[in-house]
């Protein structure tokens, strides 16, 4: 109490200095004059007419030009050496005085930690503007100021919407999207009827005085306007007092979203009050629910539309990087204006245009606009949101606004308080038949007593029209008590409060590498269960929205820099950055070492300081933490911000050196140009481990099976030829090398085309000449054993056709029962051997697989070593339904193959068998006389080859083989 | 598929795998059906193969590890009591439970359970710790080809200073809950099953 009335006193000694100063400065006669010029409110509304962002930068700049014009300037007469202009400055100069105020108000309660801790800014600001305004009103007899709805709606609040906006973590946001939806409709519509009916019913019943004129329409007027939580009061109060994060967000996203609905309610009621209740027509109440639906979608849409824009325009601001935060401002309050211009509602449309724009603008932009960006938002929200408070003050002291009716005043406080807790309830026990994580009853209480009201309720009373709403001076005194008794009353006692519920708090600590290892991992396990558990649940709409992103939205919107250079490279930057400073922050010695410098200047690498700040630090400072929180202020906006920048500082730290950094384990970071690489990546990992488990498990049986399947060779002879050569099934495989040739061609073109399209991958593969299969292919026979021999159904086929020339085949006919989903998860060039795959697992009954999980190096080491091995022992088997295995029996030397049985057998061939044909054409050995026709059927793609193309590197003496390539 | 998948289940077992797992009835049912039409097969076990045959796995990069998670040591079939029992794992903590189980024992969805799942998904070897190579290896399948070995051995590196409390240079189960005692498990692990 004491450090309150030691502030208040030193805060009206400021306002008195102020005054003071500007009184001393002035000859004695002017110094009346002046003060009262400013009283006009037309005037004085003028004067706020200004854009915010000019108006802080003139803060700045007008001491300067007043002392200019006191001394010399302006010559108007020739012996005035001093001229007193105060009508020329008069509007930037008050502009000025009220923001320095304001700033000094804030500086001057934030030298006591213990006061602050206790009572929240906006309690304090609140004061201070009691106070002001009641200097002003005993020095002036007459109010002066008065909280303008112009300059509230066009420039105070789009500020602090906006820098809510922008920064809103935006996962958190759509994590509990359902919650924050129901809680801003339902909840706003049912406190605004029940409180607007129930207030009616007082009136009628008498306890509120019959003074107070209004039918039910006014009511249920003042009803949709004081019951609607506000974002600037919820966003003051709530981040002092660090509840959890899913409750902040809860809280806030309603008071943002429910604008739509406030705005609606307001709008159609004045019609209504203004036709009168009587001319209603049943229509109208149509016309109103379908104002909801165009005013809240509409603005949304206008919101996503011009985050398109300004994501899109950053992308070719890389010449006038100066201005680029320019485009940021102007474009996201365009965003507002616009909705405004449509009154569609503003608040949803600058709410979504920055969740909407945030990612791409942040990629785009550099570093330094970054930093701009976030600052000037912070700033000007930070003066706006004062301004806002201390003109609520003043605003209450204007005593010709006040009518004060006690019943109305109680009643209004009662309800909105017992509603919006029976709203909570209510809402929440619906809600937590949907939630993952129930709100237990402790949120609720916090929800409840969180609802605070604040300057929009204050600003759309102020603008009620006198002639049609008579009551207006009551419900605008009753407002501004229900405004500063929630946020004063309940603003203050809501952290004790918190405290004494244990409601759970929010961290600010940067998460740990641990953590962000392990919670990316959790996100892969819960996707995974859920597409094990069939669950189209959020996790899995998640990941489509993910790869839409990925696929469209950020290649469209996102600088081909970023994404080849990558926001990795913007990222990492940033997290330099923060260490540089931190370093300096533990010693600032340490830049001159000359460690620091010598790394940068010996390699050419790309990342230079970055690698050596971070390497510094890891190798010296122990106690140094890479999470330093440099300069951040705002934990609860940046912490989504934060997380990512810390997935890649998990996936990339310390010195990437190379240009790619891609597939580390955020998704959030795919850059654009590689986008399907981790999937690829992934998938190929994936297909390799599996053929290894293959291997492994089937090894020894394999080695058992072996002399049978070499009795069974001649089968697998059979099936090959008529793969290769359905139309003509009983002629000698000498005489089909003719159709062979014709076919190379398109085969082999295929072949190529793929390695190219993933060129980057790491992995090769490329056409091979089966004669130079190496030796380990024996070992990859039992990955197909083991496909076989599972004895589930086999799945209806694709034609022959099909299967031969998978690669020709379109994705719709995909074979097997891969669901169509499969080809919309799959990367594109990837589904064909995602179908074949599977379709070689699929085929378990009979169809022989080759497989050849082996480490890259290996294979390419056998193959260039060349031996050629007898196929016998390279042919995988074939016709397994039951564990049986056969043997194809190529001759080793020649790369001939016996053909022991005759066509009699070919004949025999089931039609199963027929379809698995084409899973053995790769590993039929090529006729020898003829080579050429003997790599094309070869390079044929079964699941397997393809597979084992996928995991292993081609031999390089092939004449078909490109080299290694990278993918 | 559901109708005729939810008459195969017998009464009583759903009786037992509810009292086991936590679930309900309804949603036993529908993850029956669910269970059923991955059973290509139709022996009433699921094989490695059913499961490598959903096609989100392939893509996901713990797919397979998770797909072992599902099946005991040594088997290559699980029946769906065990596909209950692993799936059991990620329900959501519910209020009631919090406090009702404290003599009985632990079930499936607890804490201590959620993060012994993620723990086995390292935990090759089953020696109850994380050791650097098994850290490696998952590190490996989450990051992308272009970090390279020695980038990817100093995460690990500091991942394992980080938690190790011991000195041993590995993540024991206990260092394992140590490190994520301030993250909200019950939350991050558990998906919303239909009721």
């Amino acid at each position: 109490m004491l450090a309150v009335s030691f502030l208040l006193l030193v805060t009206v000694a400021g306002e008195a200095a102020a005054d003071l100063y500007l009184t001393e400065s002035l000859p004695p006669e002017l110094a009346l004059s002046a003060l009262p010029v400013t009283t006009p409110t037309a005037h004085h509304q003028s004067e706020y007419n200004q854009p915010a962002s000019a108006r802080s930068v003139r803060s700045a700049e007008e001491p300067a030009t007043t002392t200019d014009n006191g001394e010399s300037s302006h010559h108007g007469g020739g012996y005035k050496i001093v001229q007193w202009e105060w009508s020329y400055v008069q509007t930037p100069y008050t502009i000025a005085m009220w923001l320095l105020v304001a700033s000094f108000a804030k500086i001057l309660f934030h030298f006591s930690q213990r006061f602050t801790t206790v009572v929240p800014e906006s309690c304090i600001l609140i004061l201070i503007g009691l106070t002001l305004g009641g200097v002003v009103l005993i020095t002036n007899k007459v109010p002066l100021y008065q909280l303008d709805p112009g300059l509230f709606f066009l420039f105070l609040l789009p500020t602090i919407v906006g820098d809510a906006g922008y920064f809103m973590p935006a996962r958190l946001f759509f994590d509990n999207l359902g919650a924050i939806l129901m809680y801003a409709v339902v909840g706003t519509l049912w406190n605004a009827f029940c409180t607007g009916f129930c207030l009616y019913g007082m009136k009628l019943a008498g306890v509120i005085d019959q003074k107070v004129e209004g039918g039910l329409m006014e009511f249920l007027l003042f009803g949709a306007l004081i019951s609607a939580v506000d974002p600037v009061a919820v966003l003051a109060v709530f981040e002092e007092v660090h509840v959890n994060e899913t409750l902040f967000i809860i809280v806030f996203g309603e008071s943002l979203l429910n604008d739509a609905v406030t705005v609606v309610l307001y709008k159609v009621y004045i019609s209504f009050v203004a036709v009168g209740p009587g001319n209603v027509l049943t229509a109208d109440y149509f016309k109103g629910v379908a104002s909801f639906l165009i005013v809240s979608i509409g603005g949304t849409l206008v919101g996503l539309i011009f985050a398109v824009i300004l994501a899109f325009t950053t992308r070719f601001t890389k010449k006038v990087r100066i201005i680029e935060p320019l485009f940021v401002f102007l474009l996201v309050y365009l965003a507002y204006l616009t909705a405004e211009l449509f009154s569609l509602s503003a608040i949803l449309s600058l709410t979504f245009c920055g969740i909407g724009c945030n990612k791409y603008v942040e990629a785009n932009i550099s570093q330094k606009s970054r930093t701009t960006v976030k600052y000037t938002m912070k700033t000007l929200a930070s003066i706006a949101e004062t301004i806002i408070f201390i003109f609520l003050g003043i605003s209450a002291v204007d005593k010709s606004k006040w009518a004060w009716d006690t019943g109305l005043v109680s009643c209004t406080l009662i309800f909105i308080f017992v509603f919006r807790a029976m709203g909570v309830v209510g809402q929440t026990w619906f809600l937590n038949w949907f939630r993952l994580v129930p709100l237990d009853k402790i949120d609720q209480v916090v929800m409840s007593y969180g609802g605070l009201r604040g300057a929009v309720a204050f600003a759309l009373v102020v603008l009620l029209d006198e002639n049609h709403v008579k009551g207006k001076d009551y419900f605008v005194a009753t407002t501004i008590v229900v405004v500063f008794f929630t946020v004063m009353f309940q603003g203050l006692t809501i952290k004790p409060l918190v405290g004494w519920l244990k409601v759970p708090r929010g961290t600010k600590r940067k998460p740990t590498i641990n953590e962000e290892i392990y919670e990316r991992a959790f996100d892969h396990i819960l996707t995974a269960v859920e597409d094990i558990a069939g669950l189209n649940g959020y996790h899995h709409w998640r990941d489509k929205w993910e790869q839409f992103d990925k696929n469209y939205l950020s290649k469209l919107l996102m600088r081909k820099s970023v994404y080849r250079k990558s926001e990795l490279w913007e990222a990492y930057q940033k997290i330099n950055i923060r260490d540089a400073i931190s370093v300096i922050d533990q010693g600032g010695n340490v830049l001159t070492s000359a460690r620091l410098s010598l790394p940068s200047m010996a390699s050419r690498t790309s990342f230079p300081e970055a690698t050596n700040v971070t390497n510094y630090l890891r190798e010296n400072g122990s106690g140094v933490c890479l999470d330093l929180q440099g300069i951040d202020t705002l934990p609860s906006a940046k912490v989504e911000e934060e997380t990512e920048t810390h997935h890649v500082l998990a996936g990339n730290l310390y010195k990437p050196r190379r240009r790619y950094h891609q597939a580390h384990y955020s998704r959030h970071f795919m850059t654009v140009g590689d986008q399907e690489r981790q999937d690829r990546e992934v998938f190929q990992r994936n297909m390799r481990s599996r053929l290894e488990s293959f291997k492994s498990t089937r090894y020894k049986r394999h080695k058992k099976d072996r002399s049978q399947k070499k009795r069974r060779g001649s089968d697998v002879k059979e099936r090959d030829q008529e793969a290769n050569d359905k139309p003509r099934r009983n002629v000698s495989w000498q005489d089909k090398d003719p159709v062979a040739v014709p076919i190379e061609p398109e085969e082999s073109k295929g072949e190529h085309s793929e390695p190219e399209k993933e060129e980057d991958m790491g992995i090769t593969f490329v056409a091979r000449k089966a004669p130079e299969t190496p030796k380990e292919r024996p070992k990859s026979v039992p990955a197909a054993l083991e496909g076989c021999q599972s004895p589930s159904a086999v799945p209806p086929s694709p034609t022959c056709a099909e299967r031969n020339l998978p690669w020709k085949s379109g994705l719709g006919t995909s074979p097997v029962c891969v669901s169509m989903e499969a080809t919309k998860i799959i990367p594109i060039d990837l589904q064909q051997a995602w179908n074949q795959s599977m379709s070689s697992l699929e085929s378990l009954s009979s169809p022989p697989v080759l497989a050849e999980p082996l480490h890259p190096r290996v294979s390419a080491l056998s193959r260039l070593g060349g031996p050629i091995r007898p196929l016998s022992s390279l042919m995988p088997t074939t016709g397994i339904s039951a564990g049986e295995s056969s043997t194809p029996v190529p001759n080793p030397a020649t790369g001939e193959f016996r053909f022991p049985a005759g066509e009699e057998e070919e004949s025999a061939l089931s039609h199963q068998q027929q379809e698995m044909q084409p899973l053995m054409s790769s590993v039929r050995p090529p006729p020898t006389p003829p080579p050429p026709p003997a790599q094309g059927s070869a390079r044929r793609r079964n699941p397997c080859v393809y597979l084992r193309n996928l995991v292993t590197t081609p031999p390089g003496n092939e004449p078909y083989s490109r080299g290694p390539t990278q993918l | 598929m559901g109708s005729r998948a939810s008459s195969l289940l017998r009464e009583e077992d759903i009786e037992e795998i509810k009292k086991e797992t936590g679930f309900s009835h309804s949603q036993i049912t529908r993850l029956y059906s669910r269970f059923h039409s991955l059973d290509k097969g139709e022996n009433g076990a699921l094989s490695r193969e059913d499961f490598q045959r959903i096609p989100e796995l392939a893509i996901n990069p713990l797919g397979d590890r998770i797909i072992n998670a599902f099946f005991p040591e040594g088997e290559d079939q699980v029946n769906f009591r065990g596909f209950m029992r692993t799936l059991a794992h990620f329900r959501p903590v519910e209020d009631n439970e919090k406090n009702k189980h404290l003599d009985a024992s632990e079930p499936l969805n607890s804490r201590s359970n959620k993060l012994l799942f993620a723990f086995r998904l390292y935990d090759l070897d089953r020696d109850d710790k994380i050791s650097r190579d098994e850290l490696l290896q998952v590190l490996r399948m989450m990051v992308g080809v272009n970090i390279s070995d020695e980038q990817l051995g100093s995460i690990a590196d500091r991942t394992i200073q980080e938690a190790d409390t011991n000195g041993d240079m590995c993540i024991s189960f206990s260092e394992f809950i140590k490190v994520l005692e301030k993250v909200d498990v019950e939350q991050k692990m558990s998906i919303r099953f239909l009721h």
